[in-house]
């Protein structure tokens, strides 16, 4: 492991579930993400013209365990604030939006078989779809980590 | 995503389609409008208890009760968790489900009176013995489903949350005309009820009782009145809603409740769990939800519940005799079954949960011919189930059909239910 990725570790540990992305992006070196929040909970991760959309861990917790997620095709386009798929529980579904407008190029597949990853890895590995993004400036007017925090400090 | 759906009660279904239309009494709109409204809901005796295990509370029926628990010190808790330990060999769940209404009927003459309540062989009863009943209105539809117990000297009958006000006013007008010794008693707030489900249930259970008392020979649907941990006038009643063996205790009220409660938790085997693992076992036990699955336009037939006419065919006495009320609009003279249009059926196959409102169409996607009324992705299984109507001419096993799904057309197929195999309890020869 790479003396920046064991010290993003660290941190995380030490400082536990509130560290974002913001201090990975300051570690992973050129690459930076930026990441951006819908008071709905959705996250999109701004890399170029694509950004990796998906649920974030306050939702995950609050929905439970994750039984099922339906993703769009390939191809589909979506207006930011259109739905475009689903998140379920034993109890109940619940719609996901877009946080932005774009074409989909590609979906997770992985949530198909194991739905859980969700809980386990909301803002990681489960991320739900990848969108072209049709103005790269939607995202910026969405919230930055700090915002959201905040947003949902006030939800609790 | 909105959070804020995940947390809607099931009291508040309000139905849409021709299949499944009901309308609500005044009595049951107070019970569902107080969930929603000002009127501050009504609390079990186990209410802080719940909060301090970590349950999150949901209105349901008019009263704040656990859906799930939840929180660091939570090992088992969730959904998904607590449904699975339910079916866990050797393991049990406590419910808390103090919202049900407890009613003792007393007087000479309250099997014959409850006897034109409801669909069932009350007046056969044996001493101790129970069955489950439907409660019928003048066009044979189903008002509630309760369990009598014959309990020698009163019967003990339980009915929904959710209805019992309006279920009390309907026996109420008909005890106004009626000429004949009995009385309703609503137990109401002095005694509680637990539910103890599982294969556990009975070696847990059994440490509390008195000394002699074999829960090996206390067969499925008796109950008995017996002391519980020291606690004297509580009832147990061998029955359930999840498929599993397990027990409805009915407690006093108050620390009498929290005390056993809280020993039944104490045992490693027992996991408290909230209203939505209830609602996934009894739905893969096949199991109806009143609101969902029965209501006043669902007579016993559609709701393949005709077994709880007795047994003996068209030959049962309640068949012959058919004093209960609207048993003529199902019954024919002779005691056969009317044929419905409609009939009530387990569905399986799709990939993608199907909850209640799906509407059912044929394997070509055309004609629509039923609605799920209840639907859920199930923890044993992995997959989702559903419970629905469908027409009679389309309702044989395996019969493939079309739900839509978010606009879109899924495979599925009818199925026989229950989804999970059952393990009530068979006393050893």
């Amino acid at each position: 492991m790479s003396s920046s990725r064991f010290a993003l570790n660290l941190s995380r540990r030490v400082l536990g579930k509130t560290l974002r992305t913001k201090v990975a992006s300051q570690h992973l070196g050129a690459t930076r993400l930026s990441s951006y929040y819908t008071p709905a909970h959705e996250y999109v991760k701004v890399d170029g013209i694509i950004g990796t959309c998906g649920i974030t861990d306050f939702a995950q917790a609050a929905l439970g365990d994750i039984v099922f997620v339906s993703l769009p095709d390939v191809g589909d386009e979506f207006d930011a604030g259109d739905s475009f798929g689903s998140v379920e529980s034993v109890k109940a579904a619940s719609d996901v939006y877009a946080p932005v407008s774009g074409t989909v190029v590609e979906i997770n597949e992985a949530l198909n078989d194991s739905p859980e990853l969700v809980n386990s890895s909301a803002e990681a590995e489960a991320w739900f779809i990848k969108i072209e993004m049709t103005d790269t400036s939607e995202a910026q007017k969405l919230m930055d980590e700090t915002d959201y925090e905040k947003h949902c400090e006030d939800e609790a | 995503m909105l959070l804020s759906s995940f947390r809607r009660s099931a009291a508040t279904a309000a139905f849409r389609s021709p299949y499944v239309v009901a309308s609500a009494s005044a009595a049951t709109r107070r019970t569902m409008m107080a969930a929603a409204a000002a009127e501050p809901l009504m609390k079990t005796s186990l209410n802080e208890w719940h909060k301090e295990l970590g349950g999150e509370m949901v209105p349901f029926a008019g009263y704040e009760l656990p859906v799930l628990y939840k929180g660091d010190n939570v090992k088992n808790g969730g959904v998904m968790k607590e449904h699975l330990w339910c079916r866990s060999e050797g393991k049990a769940s406590l419910f808390d489900v103090s919202h049900m209404g407890q009613i003792r009927w007393h007087g000479k003459d309250r099997a014959k009176f409850v006897e034109k309540m409801v669909v069932g062989d009350i007046q056969g009863l044996d001493t101790n013995h129970g069955c489950l009943s439907l409660i019928t209105n003048d066009q044979g539809g189903i008002k509630d489903d309760t369990v009598i117990v014959n309990a020698g000297d009163y019967i003990h009958m339980v009915v929904n949350g959710s209805m019992k006000f309006s279920d009390m006013a309907h026996f109420q007008k008909h005890l106004d005309d009626y000429d004949g010794d009995v009385t309703m008693e609503y137990l109401e707030d002095d005694m509680q009820l637990l539910a103890l489900q599982g294969s556990g249930s009975a070696d847990v259970l059994s440490k509390l009782l008195p000394e002699g008392f074999n829960l090996k020979t206390m067969a499925f649907m008796t109950g008995l009145d017996t002391t519980i941990d020291g606690i004297e006038n509580c009832r147990i009643t061998r029955c359930g809603y999840t498929g599993e063996d397990g027990f409805e205790i009915s407690t006093p009220s108050g620390i009498s409740t929290i005390q056993i409660a809280s020993k039944l938790c104490s045992d490693p085997n027992v996991n408290p769990t909230g209203l939505g693992a209830r609602d996934s076992l009894r739905l893969e036990a096949g199991l109806c939800l009143y609101g969902n699955d029965l209501n006043e336009t669902i007579n016993p037939i559609m709701g393949t519940l005709a077994w709880t006419l007795g047994k003996g065919g068209p030959n049962a006495r309640r068949r012959q005799e058919q004093d209960f009320t609207g048993a003529s609009t199902f019954l024919k003279e002779d005691g056969k079954l009317k044929k419905q249009a409609r009939k009530r059926i387990g569905i399986i196959g799709m990939k993608a949960p199907a909850r209640q409102y799906t509407e059912i169409y044929d394997v070509d996607g055309i004609q629509l011919i039923g609605e799920i009324t209840s639907g859920t992705f199930s923890p044993c299984l992995k997959k989702p189930i559903a419970m629905g109507y469908i027409d009679t001419i389309m309702s044989k096993n395996d019969t493939p059909i079309k739900l839509k799904i978010r606009n879109k057309m899924v495979d599925a197929h009818v199925t026989k239910m229950p989804f999970v195999e059952s393990n009530y309890y068979r006393v050893p020869e």
